[in-house]
C-alpha cells in the first residue's frame, strides 16, 4: 500500500493543491508545504544565502584588519553617506561595528540555528525515529517562513538610522545598553529587536514542534534509549530553545520599552540597572551557544559510527552527556560577565559549574575517539569533516576551560582570544558539523552525489584556512588585542595579516563550495538508497534517495534487539 | 484526508496558506510598530499587520476545529496536542521568569553599595522614594479572589461537560468570562488609581510591565473562554473530544497562577512592613 501510494504522489496532478491532500505542485509546494523534507531543504537553502551574507560581512571585516589604519570602511562610508574627511572615518569606524554586529546575528540566528535546527533536525529526526512527518506540520511551515521576514528586518536595519547620523546597530549582538538604549535612539535597533523576537518565535514553535515530534511519533519499538543520537540532541536543544528563548524575548523587550516608552530597567537614572540586562541576555544566550553545538554532536556521532563500521561507543553515556550539557548549560551564564562586578563567591560558583561542563563534553570527545578505534575508517567527505569537527572542537573547548577562570579571564576579557575561541567551537566546531551533515545527507535528500575530490579540497581548503583565520587570533588576545575595534597597533600587524589571508582561503573554499553544489545538479550521479554501506544503520538508509514525499505509511517497527 | 492510503493514526496536515498569510502579517506589524514609534509614519501598517494577525488565528484554528470535526484528531494527535499546549505554556512561564527576574532585581538591590547611581536616584529604600505602593488587601486581594473563583467556575464548566450537562457547562463559562471580564475591569481601575508612573521609574517599570502582560494573557484567555463557550452552545464538545475547552481550562489556571505569584511576590511581599496610605 506504500508503495502504491508513493506512485500516486509522484505522477504529479496539475490541481493537487486545490485538492485538500496529495502532492502539491509548483510554487505552493514549498510556499504551503506541511512536509517535513522539503520545509527543511527550505531551511538549508536558506542558510546557505544567509551563510553567504554574513561570510561577506566578515570578509570586509578582514579586508579592513589586513593591515593597521583603517583603508576600507573609510572608503566605504564616504561613498554610502556621501562625506569625506574625519566625518567619513568616524561614520566608518561606526560600520565597521555594525558589521561586526550584523556578522555575529546572522551567523547565530539565520545560518547556524536554521541549518541545524531548521534543515537537518526537520529533515532527518522524522526520519531516524520512523515517522512519517512532524506532529505539527502547519506549525512547522510558519517557523520556517517568519525566518525570510525576521531576516528582512535584520537587513532593513542596516538602512534606518541607529546612533545619530549612521545607519544599522553597532553595539554587538549581545545589545548591551546603554548602548542599545541610549546609544542608538534611532530606528535601526528597534528593528533589529523585532528581528531577533520573530526569529525568536520561529524557534520556539519548531522546538515545541519537534519535541512533540520526538516524544510521541517513535516507531513502535523504538523505547527513548533505543533512539539514536541525532533525534536525542535535537530534543535536547529544542528544550533549551523552550526555555531559553522567552526570557531573551522579555530583556529585548525591556530594551524596546526603555528606547520607546520611558521605562527604566536598565536605566539606573530612573533605579534600572545594566547588569540586568546582561543577566538576562546570558540566561538565554549561554544556553543559546549548546543549541548551536548539540545538533552537531548528534550528527558527528551518526558520521564517525558509519564510518568507522562501528556503533558508537558508549551510546547511553552519550545521552547522558548531552542532557547534562544542557542541564548545566542553564546555570552557568555568567561566566560571561566576569569583569562587571559580581561578588568573589557569585564569581567562584560560576568557575566551578563551568569546569563542570568540561566532564560531559569529554565524555563525548573521547567516546568519539574510542568509537574510531579499532574501527575499519573509511575518509570519505563527511568523515573528513567530522574528524576535523573534532579536533577544532576540541581546541576550543580547551580555551573555553581556560577563560572559565575568572582570574584568567580579568585579561582576557573582550580580546581576541576569546573571538578565537568561540570561533573554534562555533564557525569552526558547529559549521564543520553541519558540512559534515550536508555531504553524509546529500545524496540521500537529493538523490545524486556530490564530487567526491572537489569535496575533499573544499574540506582541505577550508580546514586549512579556518585555522590560518583563526589561531592567530589567540596570540592576538593574548598580547591584549581587543574585540570590536577598527584599527589596531602595528605590534598586531603580523598575526592579523596571517588571519585575513586565512579568510581568503576560506573563501576559496567557499566559492568552491557553491560549484560543487552546482556541478553536482548538472551532473546527477545517480546514488543508492544507502551509499556508505554497512555501517550506516539508521532507517533513513531503510528509504529510497531521495525518500518518497509521505515515508513509512507502513510504520516501521524496532525490534527488541536491534541497535541504535 | 480520509482518502489517505496510510496505515498509522497521525495526521498528515494538507498544504495551508496560513502560515505564509501569518509570517507576512507579523512582518509588516513588527515594521509598522517601528515606523510609528519613530514618527516617520501612522500607525497604519500596524494595524493592518494586526488584523492580518488575527485574521490567520481565526483562519488557522477554523481549519483545526474543521479536521477535528472530520476526524483527523485520532487519540494520538490529541497526544500530540496536549503536548504542544503544555510546552507552549512552559514557555510562556519563561517569559514571565524575566519580569519577575527584572522586579526582583531592583527589589532585592535596592540598597546594594555597588548600584550608587540606583541609590541616588531612588533612595537605598523599598519602594523606591517617590512611589506609593498600592494596599494588597484592597483591590488586588479581591482580584486574587474573583480569579480564583473564576478557577473553580471553569473547573465545574469541565464537569458538566464530562456528565453532558450542556446547561452547566454553559453557565459555568458564562460565569468563568464575566469573573475575567470583571478582574481585567477592576485590573484597569486600579491602574488609573496608581501613585507612581510606567516611565521614569524602575519600581513602575516593572510593575506595569509585569502586571500589563499577565493582563494581556487574561484578556486572551477570556477570548479563548469565550470561543469555547460559542463552541459549547453549538454542541461541539462531547465528553470524549473536548481539547479546545481543555487548552482554554490550562491557560486559564495557568493565567491564575501566575497572578497568584504577582500577588504574592509584587502586592504583598513588595509592601511588607511598609506604611501604606491610600487605597
Amino acid at each position: 500500500m506504500a508503495d502504491t501510494h508513493a506512485l500516486e504522489a509522484h505522477d504529479g496532478h496539475g490541481h493537487a493543491a486545490a485538492h485538500d491532500h496529495g502532492h502539491p505542485t509548483g510554487w505552493r509546494r514549498y510556499v504551503y508545504s506541511t512536509n517535513h523534507k522539503d520545509i527543511g531543504v527550505m531551511y538549508l537553502m536558506f542558510s546557505i544565502v544567509a551563510g553567504v551574507i554574513g561570510a561577506l560581512l566578515s570578509g570586509v571585516m578582514r579586508l579592513e584588519l589586513m593591515e593597521p589604519g583603517i583603508q576600507i570602511f573609510h572608503g566605504l562610508a564616504g561613498m554610502v553617506y556621501g562625506i569625506d574627511g574625519d566625518a567619513a572615518l568616524d561614520a566608518g569606524k561606526q560600520m565597521y561595528n555594525v558589521f561586526t554586529t550584523a556578522h555575529a546575528l546572522v551567523m547565530v540566528f539565520f545560518v547556524v540555528m536554521p541549518a541545524t535546527m531548521g534543515g537537518f533536525a526537520n529533515y532527518f529526526a522524522p526520519l531516524m525515529i520512523g515517522a512519517p512527518d512532524t506532529a505539527f506540520p502547519r506549525i512547522n511551515n510558519i517557523a520556517f517562513w517568519l525566518l525570510p521576514f525576521a531576516f528582512a528586518l535584520l537587513l532593513m536595519s542596516l538602512f534606518f538610522e541607529g546612533a545619530p547620523g549612521v545607519t544599522g546597530f553597532g553595539g554587538g549582538w549581545t545589545a548591551y545598553p546603554p548602548l542599545s538604549t541610549a546609544g542608538h535612539p534611532g530606528p535601526a535597533m528597534d528593528f533589529a529587536i523585532f528581528s531577533l523576537h520573530i526569529a525568536g518565535l520561529s524557534s520556539i514553535l519548531g522546538s515545541i514542534n519537534l519535541i512533540t515530534t520526538i516524544f510521541n511519533m517513535r516507531a513502535p519499538g523504538m523505547t527513548l534509549h533505543k533512539m539514536p543520537l541525532f533525534p536525542w540532541s535535537v530534543l535536547v536543544t529544542a528544550f533549551l530553545l523552550l526555555l531559553s528563548l522567552p526570557v531573551l524575548a522579555g530583556a529585548i523587550t525591556m530594551l524596546l520599552t526603555d528606547r520607546n516608552f520611558g521605562t527604566t530597567f536598565f536605566a539606573p537614572d530612573g533605579g534600572g540597572d545594566p547588569i540586568l540586562y546582561q543577566h538576562l541576555f546570558w540566561f538565554f544566550g549561554h544556553p543559546e551557544v549548546y543549541i548551536m553545538i548539540l545538533p552537531g554532536f548528534g550528527m558527528v556521532s551518526h558520521i564517525i559510527s558509519t564510518f568507522s563500521r562501528k556503533p558508537i561507543f558508549g551510546y547511553i553515556a552519550m545521552v547522558y552527556a548531552m542532557v547534562a550539557i544542557g542541564g548545566v548549560g542553564f546555570i552557568v551564564w555568567a561566566h560571561h560577565m566576569y569583569t562587571v562586578g559580581m561578588s568573589l563567591d557569585v564569581q567562584r560558583y560560576f568557575v566551578a559549574a563551568t569546569m563542570v561542563i568540561a566532564v560531559p563534553t569529554g565524555v563525548k570527545i573521547f567516546s568519539w575517539i574510542a568509537t574510531m578505534w579499532g574501527g575499519s575508517i573509511s575518509f570519505r567527505t563527511p568523515m573528513l569533516w567530522a574528524i576535523g569537527f573534532i579536533f577544532l572542537f576540541t581546541v576550543g573547548g580547551v580555551t573555553g576551560v581556560v577563560l572559565a577562570n575568572a582570574g584568567a579571564d580579568r585579561a582576557l576579557h573582550d580580546t581576541y582570544y576569546v573571538v578565537a575561541h568561540f570561533h573554534y567551537v562555533l564557525s569552526l566546531g558547529a559549521v564543520f558539523s553541519m558540512f559534515a551533515a550536508w555531504y553524509y545527507w546529500y545524496p540521500k535528500m537529493f538523490g545524486i552525489m556530490y564530487n567526491e575530490k572537489l569535496a575533499n579540497a573544499h574540506f582541505w581548503i577550508t580546514f586549512v584556512g579556518v585555522n590560518l583565520i583563526f589561531f592567530p587570533q589567540h596570540f592576538l588576545g593574548l598580547a591584549g588585542m581587543p574585540r570590536r575595534y577598527i584599527d589596531y597597533p602595528d605590534a598586531f600587524a603580523l598575526w592579523n595579516m596571517v588571519s585575513s589571508v586565512g579568510y581568503y582561503i576560506t573563501f576559496v573554499g567557499l566559492v568552491l563550495f557553491l560549484y560543487l553544489l552546482v556541478e553536482a545538479a548538472i551532473k546527477k550521479r545517480p546514488t543508492t538508497a544507502n551509499p556508505w554501506g554497512d555501517g550506516a544503520t539508521t532507517l533513513e538508509w531503510t528509504l529510497s534517495s531521495p525518500p518518497p514525499f509521505h515515508q513509512f505509511e507502513t510504520l516501521p517497527r524496532i525490534d527488541a534487539k536491534s541497535d541504535h | 484526508m480520509a482518502a489517505h492510503a496510510k496505515n498509522h493514526d497521525y495526521h498528515l496536515v494538507s498544504p495551508s496558506p496560513w502560515p505564509i498569510i501569518g509570517s507576512i502579517s507579523v512582518f509588516v506589524m513588527a515594521a509598522g510598530a517601528v515606523l510609528w514609534f519613530h514618527d516617520i509614519m501612522p500607525p497604519w501598517l500596524l494595524l493592518a499587520g494586526t488584523v492580518g494577525v488575527l485574521y490567520t488565528m481565526y483562519g488557522w484554528w477554523s481549519d483545526v476545529i474543521k479536521e477535528g470535526k472530520a476526524g483527523d484528531h485520532t487519540p494520538v494527535v490529541q497526544m500530540h496536542h496536549r503536548y504542544g499546549m503544555i510546552l507552549f505554556i512552559t514557555s510562556e512561564v519563561m517569559f514571565f521568569v524575566a519580569w519577575f527576574w527584572a522586579y526582583f532585581d531592583a527589589f532585592f538591590n535596592h540598597d546594594a553599595p555597588e548600584q550608587y547611581a540606583r541609590i541616588e536616584a531612588m533612595g537605598a529604600s523599598w519602594p523606591p522614594i517617590g512611589v506609593e505602593l498600592f494596599n494588597p488587601w484592597h483591590l488586588p486581594l479581591f482580584n486574587t479572589l474573583i480569579l480564583l473563583t473564576s478557577g473553580t467556575a471553569v473547573t465545574w464548566a469541565h464537569h458538566a461537560l464530562l456528565h453532558r450537562d450542556k446547561r452547566g457547562l454553559v453557565w459555568g463559562l458564562a460565569i468563568t468570562i464575566a469573573l475575567g471580564v470583571l478582574f481585567t475591569f477592576v485590573q484597569a481601575l486600579e491602574y488609573s488609581e496608581a501613585a507612581f508612573s510606567f516611565s521614569g521609574n524602575i519600581y513602575g517599570a516593572s510593575f506595569f510591565m509585569a502586571t500589563g502582560f499577565h493582563g494581556f494573557h487574561v484578556l486572551v484567555g477570556t477570548i479563548f473562554l469565550i470561543v469555547c463557550l460559542i463552541r459549547a452552545q453549538r454542541d461541539e464538545f462531547t465528553p470524549k473530544n473536548h481539547l479546545g475547552f481543555e487548552f482554554a481550562a490550562w491557560y486559564w489556571h495557568f493565567v491564575d497562577v501566575v497572578w497568584l505569584f504577582l500577588f504574592a511576590s509584587i502586592y504583598v511581599w513588595g509592601s511588607w512592613g511598609v506604611t501604606l496610605t491610600a487605597h
